[in-house]
């Protein structure tokens, strides 16, 4: 593991061994003249300093800079030519006439999104997790060729979400292969990505097929971390296995669902690249996300509005930290939870 | 042997090789950079005419980037409004980049070359009505029109209705040749504003109003009823526009190729298309755009070559553009990639498209004199810088129409709106 | 939960306990399959299918013909239509299986006008015969389209945009461990000021869509100067609250006594972080780096904003150049995908065994 210890190592881990000398002996100096100056515990701000340059500049600045574009209007790129314009962009994204009515709002499909977005959050996290654990749950089993089934529920998620979507559309379309497994099967094909229901299923089918490989590996490390004489203990009690499952695994299993839960569910909030090569968000708007609405808003389309896209983006902001502080708490559950363990 | 000392140098030297290798080049003097996209073989074209005039033109470099569509719509507008950019590029959002664009008119060697034979599209480049300067050319001249399944309507025994018919007509027509010869849908039309906009002028769209602003009128509101209602009584294949959300475009030519509706409204720049698919599998042919009571006009539409401010080197941007828009090399891109020219005197001596099979050579012809028909509006529209405002929101809200989302007189007002809203933020 | 029943039982066998999770019966270890473990293979076998098929389809469509690709009903192998040269026809002529007075015979087609084809029997050229287009349908024959690939490579300086990829890569993932694994060092080892903050605002930006910051990430690029510049598309990427959060949640679990020892030896903290935790955390590293390598090799959207000349062009940035305005060439577009994901299903291949029990061991325990 150490590369120093092993000098009589191979070729390549004399390499690595000369690498890592070399990248050692960069920064040391640099870090021991600190560590003089600062003592140790603020020596930790040194170590964050990168992480905290680079997500500055390429995170938190580009944040100020919706604030920016959001409180300006017109089609200008550069912040300092854009006419100030108070809250005019989040007026025209909130204005209805009746809000109870969606189809009464001046962007009806902001407000479309947003619903769309909440219903396929709820309803793919849920499923993800179901089919995620089912997986886990089969692999952690006594079965040949472990190591080969978890690579296959793994793979889809090396394939970037592009490549996944055009290889469903071309699945899924009115001329594609189920249609025409359809066809030889003697019955009608049926309109995948044409239908608002089957579009919405499908979106979240391919969501699930693309990503389930990651959480089903978090879930078997914890499956596989559960001390076997628990379930020794059962047997001995003569549990049944539902009883095993949901008194022994589940709660076992907590910190690791959670975290599944969290990173699915700001996934879900996200949905993007996929959805939109494969619905690009229809039929009509059944399938648009509030990402793919910013998105088209302020750049994809040949007029720009900036300002009306940056306004979106900040109300989803808002509402990312609502889920961001369920989340610390989730987190902090988490830890709470390893310590019992 | 080959110790752990040499290896560490080479890597050194690999590391050193490669971050040089990530820093950009600076630019030459006399080095052009022409971004540009293709939908068959343009840019390669473009590439190899770039060789020779490298040859002819000692000194100069010019680099051909080809890029994705994307690119164009999405980088090119945000990189021209930072300041960065190419020398050359092949845009398509016309009058939307204008202002991005050089003037080369001083650069030119022959301008009464330039104004002969690229006059009547030169003003899609302006930035304004007033102006005369050269700031590029149409690389091709793309016009909207059907295309027909000739071979479906011989099964089904129905008449192809002549060059004068309606669009009724030809939805009748259609939807005899659909129910005998059992298609899913009877038609269907490109998912595109610009598309759409063709049959809208024909059904009384006038598009400006007396002062030149964008207006939606009742001839167009008329046009999204039709088409809407067309949608709900099963003339139109739901696929295409229903299929897809936002502004997405979503070309019909799929469904013609595999013979599922009999006719499609689309354009010429998909004949190479039809020619390579659909083969020995049926005839097809390109007709006039069907009337309305207005007019019987498609839009004409097309990519041009423009020069950019962004610019350092005008001069050899200047020869670069007189070399690929001379009488030889326009004819040659024309030829190769099946375009029609907007090259006005090669239009009139007629092209030889010696790679075009007989139908793509009949469909050319069509649609090159389909050049004469067009309404005034569809010449005016097309170079209208912002006729973006109405283009996207039109297939966003007509789609929800055809879905079920909103009612006809509901999308009408909804693209009114969007495009108010578009027009009041892009005149900031 | 009951850690006297762990107590009371310290010699079982790990491996008899895996079966436990679902088992239906008492003794359940008999060697003999029973219905869940039927069940379990079933599930697999199922997974299997629809984890692969259509990534085969993929792989089969890449090699049709671009007319063959947009062809319905589909064919799972590269099909394209038979030709055959017949003599007095100087082009290769089409194959069709027809109907003539109820026998089915194979003809070539010479022209069709209309729904009456105009063909011929190979064997006898010189006899015409007029068919009902009806009567026929084409005689397909496997045509593997391997141009597409070869072309592809012909088209455009493939070696180059492989070179930027991989360069984008590999510098991205090594910077993105060190950095990452620096600020998980001083998160889960330090307690200095401020540092609960630090580590909220470094997992709210797991929150923020990259897509969201887009326009405004390419002013901040442009402005330092990185456009059109592989160090445009590496700096913003190095730092990943995923990074951080795996690598910080891994360390936690590494004794302080390893450090308080070291300490005693007057190591200084830059050789404790760099000769201690960073092997200790190899698995967690490990980890980072696979999905480091994921994701740079497939972005998309922000090579996309800061590169548009093709010096500096990605392999996915050259495979979307087959996307025009109003036509995409289906053909090139399938065969680079296949070549896209060829080196990193290799990566997988290889490093299969490593990624799943890294992230078993790493993840997030």
């Amino acid at each position: 593991m150490t590369p120093t210890t092993q000098s009589e190592g191979n070729f390549a881990t004399q390499l690595l061994s000369r690498v890592a000398g070399f990248g050692f002996n960069l920064f040391e100096p640099l870090f021991r003249f600190a560590q003089k100056k600062l003592g140790v515990p603020n020596l930790g701000w040194l170590f964050v300093g990168p992480n905290l340059l680079v997500f500055g500049l390429f995170t938190f600045l580009p944040i100020l800079i919706n604030f920016v574009y959001a409180l300006t209007g017109g089609i200008q790129l550069m912040p300092q030519n854009r006419p100030f314009t108070g809250t005019e962009n989040f007026q025209i994204l909130l204005e209805c006439k009746n809000y109870f009515d969606i189809a009464s709002c001046r962007k009806d499909i902001f407000w479309r999104s947003i619903v769309n977005t909440i219903k396929f959050s709820g309803i793919q996290v849920v499923l993800m997790i179901l089919f995620s654990l089912i997986t886990a749950l089969v692999l952690n089993r006594k079965i040949i060729g472990r190591g080969f089934w978890r690579g296959v529920y793994f793979y889809p998620v090396l394939l970037s979400p592009v490549v996944v979507a055009l290889i469903w559309k071309w699945l899924l379309q009115s001329q594609g292969v189920l249609n025409a497994g359809l066809l030889a099967a003697g019955s009608t094909p049926i309109n995948w990505l044409t239908d608002a229901g089957w579009a919405f299923f499908w979106t979240i089918f391919v969501s699930i097929w693309a990503h389930m490989g990651f959480y089903t590996l978090i879930l078997l490390a914890g499956l596989q971390a559960i001390p076997k004489d628990m379930y020794e203990a059962a047997n001995m009690d003569a549990a049944s296995p539902w009883r095993t499952l949901t008194r022994i695994t589940l709660p076992l299993l907590m910190p690791n669902l959670i975290v599944v839960l969290v990173l699915a569910m700001i996934r879900a909030v996200q949905i993007f690249d996929e959805v939109f090569v494969l619905t690009g968000g229809g039929p009509g708007s059944a399938t648009t996300f509030i990402v793919q609405f910013i998105y088209q808003t302020g750049f994809a389309e040949q007029i720009h509005l900036y300002g009306l896209a940056a306004a979106a983006s900040l109300i989803l902001a808002t509402g990312l930290v609502c889920l961001t502080l369920i989340q610390l708490k989730l987190t902090k559950a988490d830890e709470a939870g390893r310590t019992v363990k | 042997m080959f110790s752990i000392h040499q290896g560490s140098t080479l890597l050194a030297r690999a590391v050193a090789l490669s971050f040089a290798a990530a820093l950009p080049t600076a630019a030459l003097a006399g080095e052009i950079r022409v971004m540009c996209y293709q939908d068959g073989v343009e840019c390669d074209v473009t590439t190899e005419q770039a060789k020779r005039f490298e040859a002819a033109n000692p000194g100069t470099k010019v680099i051909v980037d080809v890029v994705p569509y994307k690119t164009i719509v999405e980088q090119l507008p945000v990189q021209l409004a930072a300041g960065q950019g190419p020398d050359i590029a092949r845009v398509t959002d016309l009058g939307g980049l204008a202002k991005y664009y050089l003037d080369i008119s001083g650069q030119v060697k022959d301008r009464g070359y330039w104004d002969a034979n690229f006059g009547a599209t030169q003003p899609w480049l302006r930035p304004s009505v007033t102006d005369k300067g050269i700031y590029g050319f149409m690389s091709q001249l793309t016009m909207t029109g059907p295309y027909v399944n000739k071979t479906l309507f011989e099964q089904a025994k129905v008449a192809l209705p002549g060059p004068k018919a309606t669009w009724e007509d030809w939805v009748d027509a259609t939807r005899k040749v659909a129910s005998a010869t059992q298609l899913p849908a009877a038609m269907a039309w490109d998912r595109s504003g610009h598309r759409f906009a063709g049959p809208a002028i024909s059904y009384g769209a006038k598009l400006f109003d007396a002062k030149g602003d964008l207006v939606i009128d009742s001839g167009y509101k008329t046009a999204i009823s039709k088409f809407v209602g067309w949608h709900k009584d099963g003339t139109m294949l739901k696929e295409v526009w229903g299929g897809s959300g936002g502004s997405t475009y979503a070309d019909s030519v799929g469904e013609f190729t595999n013979g599922r509706v009999a006719m499609v409204l689309s354009g010429s720049w998909q004949l190479n298309r039809l020619q390579k698919d659909v083969g020995t599998k049926f005839d097809w042919v390109a007709v006039p755009n069907p009337c309305g009571p207005a007019a019987c006009s498609g839009i004409p539409g097309g990519a041009a070559w423009v020069a950019l401010k962004t610019s350092k080197s005008p001069k050899e941007v200047g020869a670069f553009m007189d070399f690929i828009a001379s009488e030889a090399s326009y004819s040659e891109f024309t030829a190769r990639t099946n375009n029609i020219p907007a090259h006005q005197g090669l239009a009139k001596k007629g092209l030889q498209y010696p790679a075009a099979s007989a139908p793509v050579r009949a469909a050319l012809g069509v649609f090159g004199s389909g050049v004469a028909s067009l309404a005034t509006e569809a010449f005016m529209f097309q170079g209208y810088k912002f006729n973006r405002a109405i283009m996207l929101p039109t297939v966003t809200r007509v789609t929800q129409a055809i879905v079920g989302e909103s009612s006809v007189d509901d999308a009408v007002a909804k693209l009114n709106t969007d495009m108010l809203d578009a027009l009041k933020q892009a005149q900031k | 939960m009951k850690p006297d029943a762990l107590l009371s039982n310290p010699t079982s066998a790990p491996q008899r306990a895996l079966v436990f999770v679902t088992r239906t019966r008492q003794g359940g270890n008999t060697g003999k399959l029973d219905w869940t473990d039927w069940a379990s293979y079933a599930y697999l076998v199922v997974g299997l299918f629809m984890m692969f098929a259509p990534i085969l389809w993929l792989l089969m469509s890449s090699l049709k013909t671009e007319s063959a690709i947009n062809q319905f009903p589909p064919t799972f192998f590269p099909y394209s239509q038979k030709m055959v040269t017949v003599a007095g026809h100087e082009k290769p002529l089409a194959m069709f299986l027809t109907r003539v007075d109820g026998v089915e015979k194979p003809l070539a087609q010479v022209s069709r006008l209309g729904i009456v084809a105009t063909m011929v029997d190979p064997a006898k050229p010189t006899e015409e015969i007029k068919v009902n287009i009806r009567e026929r349908k084409p005689i397909n024959e496997m045509e593997f389209a391997f141009e597409n690939f070869t072309d592809v490579f012909k088209k455009f300086d493939f070696f180059r945009y492989l070179f930027n990829s991989v360069f984008i890569t590999v510098v991205a993932t090594l910077l993105t461990l060190l950095v990452n694994s620096m600020a998980a060092f001083a998160l889960s080892k330090y307690q200095f000021k401020g540092q609960k903050a630090v580590f909220g605002l470094i997992l709210a930006t797991l929150m923020i869509p990259p897509t969201i910051i887009l326009v405004p990430v390419f002013l901040v690029i442009n402005s330092v100067g990185l456009l059109n510049n592989l160090w445009g598309v590496i700096l913003p990427a190095i730092a990943t609250p995923t990074g951080v959060f795996l690598l910080r949640q891994y360390m936690l679990t590494i004794p302080d006594e390893i450090l308080e020892a070291a300490r005693m030896d007057n190591a200084s903290e830059w050789r404790i972080y760099w000769k201690i935790i960073l092997p200790l955390s190899a698995p967690a590293l490990a980890v980072l780096a696979i999905f480091s390598v994921m994701w740079r090799w497939n972005d998309f959207l922000l090579p996309l904003i800061v590169l548009s000349k093709s010096e500096y062009f990605t392999l996915q940035l050259a495979l979307n150049s087959f996307q025009g305005e109003l036509n995409t060439q289906w053909h090139y577009l399938l065969a680079m995908t296949v070549i896209t994901i060829i080196p990193i299903t290799l990566v997988f291949g290889f490093l299969q065994k490593y990624i799943t029990t890294g992230i078993a061991s790493a993840g997030v325990k």
